[in-house]
């Protein structure tokens, strides 16, 4: 028999009745909730007189609603009201039902793909599923995690299952090591870029190669997080040394002699060395340059070196009418360097990179310069309160505000902007984010998808410019 | 969940690929606490030419009159013609709630991306996959007409043309029992509920550490 795949072996462990019709019921361990995807659920939950099957197997926290500023105000913070009612409503719901909530005045509350890992409530071999797409992100740990929809969560809820079908298995290969300056968030634009944003559709997408073994958890999750991207519901990479050291002495973990009896089980959570892929990518990550979206789709991105492409590029008719009508919604034409891209916004954070490496690795640009005149704002917002209590600790807070940036309490903030966090009409916006969609982050507002590297540099010059350039500078002197 | 068994309407084309959930129903639409009143807000960013926003009813908005949905030969249709990879993006369910509601039942599209596909199946829209020349080929008889009916029959899985001409797709079982009986799929799941307790027994034996949530 052929070997298994990392998702072979993880659907196996969960499956627990094959049902004849092709689809299978597959056991959920942990189940993440939000405000905005789950008052649906717990209403269809409630008229149908069930109760949540095993309530220890959730975890819930406000962020897509939650104002980044005047924290302590707790829920009085929130000034739509209709925001503050679906945040109201999911610790309504989390105290009827006993499931355990970081409301907004917890000190762990943050983004929920942020929470999870930080917690060790992510585990490695966990199948993991949240009523939000880049649960993906949680693939990282070497776990089967997606996106569900809002029926979903109420199954999940009443049954701790999920009805499944199982998709193919498709290995990503980034060979070499990423040059410096060059990120995870850069990789997996890239890796967008060449396979499209359907290109993952009906796959389960595994990173690997030299470049994936040697990023930390953080640029793991980051990849792992744009695997939806890239239309795959879930991406994961295997599980090593690096995994383990970080889910250790998490608070959600287990201790002690489970710890090790757990450590013993997650070696087995990689790809045989015979298992076969129904598709396969290979990359060179070494020669791979720092990228930026220049449309409306994950998969329209060049490298910072690289120009809006000409319309005659397009591979087919269809491509080429979606090009037309992201360049006439973003205000670029064919050819336009992206170096010359202005930018009216910064935004650093998102699911995708707002973890404490994240924000390392943005401050190190932007020690000692100023965000450009020309930049109306720019603003990091912590994943979590965690990373916002560390990243103080370190004192980064002072270098972004030293620089000119607003530094804000955690949530979603301008990623999707349901809350006052937004872009204007027309404004051009360095994001850290996961997607540069119309209207995404405000209606009329311009997305380019950047790593948070590429984010503090083009505050610095106001325009899209080559971080590296700015790295070589300081080169020495960064922390 | 309602039941779909045929339909017989309008199609109305939206030429466009990777048509996104953010599109379907834009995010501030989305802090509803409740299943129902996104149909107005289906597509808002390119049916109204103001920003839309939760307070302002249809009758108060700009309506974009070179937006499709808009023009008056396609009032009332029930079938969304579409190209790739319709519906990535979010998970939201709203936007298939907002589709269903508006009175949109089926999308045809040569490819949809999973989350949305699947959201489909549990609030009563057909989502048919369709080869890309036949997408290509309705597209066109549609442009070449004064509006196209025509007929999804979900239990012979077949479309049927004006012409009488027929148009098969593939669906699956499971979900095709599910959308023609309007079943709940949880009260299904749970017919299962003594296999679910006998795996999670045996799960809690392999992985004590899954179940020990001490934070
Ligand atoms: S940060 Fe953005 S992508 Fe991530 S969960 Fe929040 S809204 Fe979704």
């Amino acid at each position: 028999m052929a070997g298994r795949t990392l998702y072979d072996k993880l659907w196996d462990a969960h499956l627990v009745k094959q049902r004849d019709d092709g689809t299978a019921l597959i056991y959920i361990d942990r189940h993440l909730l939000h405000e905005v995807t789950s008052p649906q659920a717990f209403e269809g939950l409630r008229l149908a007189g069930r109760r949540p099957w095993r309530v220890d197997a959730n975890i819930a926290t406000p962020d897509h609603n939650v104002p980044t500023v005047k924290r302590s105000e707790g829920l009085a913070g929130i000034t739509d009201p209709i925001s503050r009612i679906q945040v109201e409503t999911l610790d309504d719901n989390c105290r009827d039902f006993g499931i355990l909530e970081f409301a907004i005045l917890d000190p762990r509350q943050g983004i929920v793909h942020v929470v999870g890992p930080e917690q060790g409530a992510t585990l490695p071999g966990m199948t993991v599923v949240c009523g939000d797409s880049h649960t993906s992100t949680h693939g990282a740990f070497a776990a089967l995690a997606h996106g569900i929809g809002t029926s979903e969560v109420e199954h999940v809820l009443a049954s701790q299952c999920l009805i499944q079908r199982k998709a193919r298995n498709m290995r990503i290969v980034a060979d070499g090591h990423l040059p410096r300056g060059v990120t995870a968030k850069d990789l997996a634009l890239a890796i967008i870029g060449r396979i499209g944003t359907a290109g993952g559709t009906g796959y389960t997408l595994e990173f690997s190669g030299e470049a994936v073994r040697g990023l930390s958890m953080e640029g793991r999750m980051t990849l792992c997080n744009m695997a939806i991207e890239a239309g795959a519901r879930s991406g994961m990479v295997a599980f090593d040394e690096v995994t383990l050291e970080y889910v250790r002495g998490r608070p959600f973990a287990p201790k002690g002699a489970l710890f090790e009896q757990a450590a013993a089980a997650w070696r087995d959570l990689v790809s045989d060395s015979d298992a076969v892929f129904d598709a396969e990518v290979h990359l060179d990550a070494s020669s791979l340059e720092p990228q930026v979206t220049w449309g409306t789709s994950p998969e329209m991105v060049v490298s910072i070196n690289g120009i809006v492409p000409d319309l005659d590029a397009a591979e087919n008719a269809g491509q080429r009418q979606g090009w037309e009508s992201a360049m006439r919604y973003m205000g670029l034409e064919p050819g336009r360097r992206i170096r010359d891209i202005g930018v009216d916004r910064v935004f650093i954070g998102s699911c995708t990179n707002s973890r404490i490496e994240d924000l390392r690795a943005a401050a190190a640009v932007v020690r000692g310069r100023k965000v450009a005149d020309s930049v109306l704002q720019a603003m990091v917002v912590p994943g979590s309160g965690p990373v916002k209590q560390q990243a103080e600790a370190e004192g980064l807070h002072e270098v972004f505000l030293a620089a000119g940036f607003e530094w804000r309490d955690p949530g979603c903030s301008m990623c999707l902007a349901m809350n006052a966090d937004r872009l204007g009409a027309g404004e051009h916006c360095a994001s850290t984010s996961n997607r540069n969609f119309e209207g995404r982050q405000g209606h009329g507002g311009r997305t380019h998808l950047v790593s948070p590297e590429m984010a503090a540099a083009a505050a610095v010059a106001g325009h899209f410019m080559d971080v590296r350039e700015m790295l070589e500078v300081t080169q020495g002197g960064v922390a | 969940m309602k039941a779909f068994t045929t339909l017989t309407g309008r199609v109305v084309p939206l030429d466009k690929a990777n048509v996104d959930t953010d599109q379907i129903i834009p995010k501030q639409f989305l802090k509803s606490i409740r299943r129902t009143g996104f149909g107005d807000n289906l597509f808002d960013g390119w049916r109204y030419l103001d920003e839309g926003d939760p307070s302002k009813t249809p009758n108060e908005r700009q309506i974009n009159p070179d937006f499709v949905l808009n023009a008056p030969r396609y009032q009332g249709a029930c079938v969304l013609l579409a190209r790739e990879n319709f519906g990535c993006g979010s998970s939201r369910e709203h936007a298939v709630w907002a589709l269903e509601e508006f009175g949109l039942r089926v999308v045809l599209a040569p490819s949809f991306a999973d989350i949305f596909f699947s959201n489909c199946f549990k609030n009563g829209v057909l989502p048919i996959v369709l080869e890309n020349k036949t997408i290509d080929l309705l597209f066109e008889i549609e442009a070449a007409g004064e509006g196209l009916d025509v007929t999804v029959d979900l239990a012979e899985q077949v479309i049927t043309m004006p012409s009488g001409e027929t148009l098969g797709f593939e669906v699956d079982s499971f979900r095709k029992r599910c959308l023609l009986e309007g079943l709940d799929d949880i009260g299904v799941t749970l017919t299962d509920a003594q296999a679910i307790r006998d795996f999670e027994a045996a799960h809690r034996q392999r992985a004590p550490w899954l179940f020990a949530n001490t934070g």
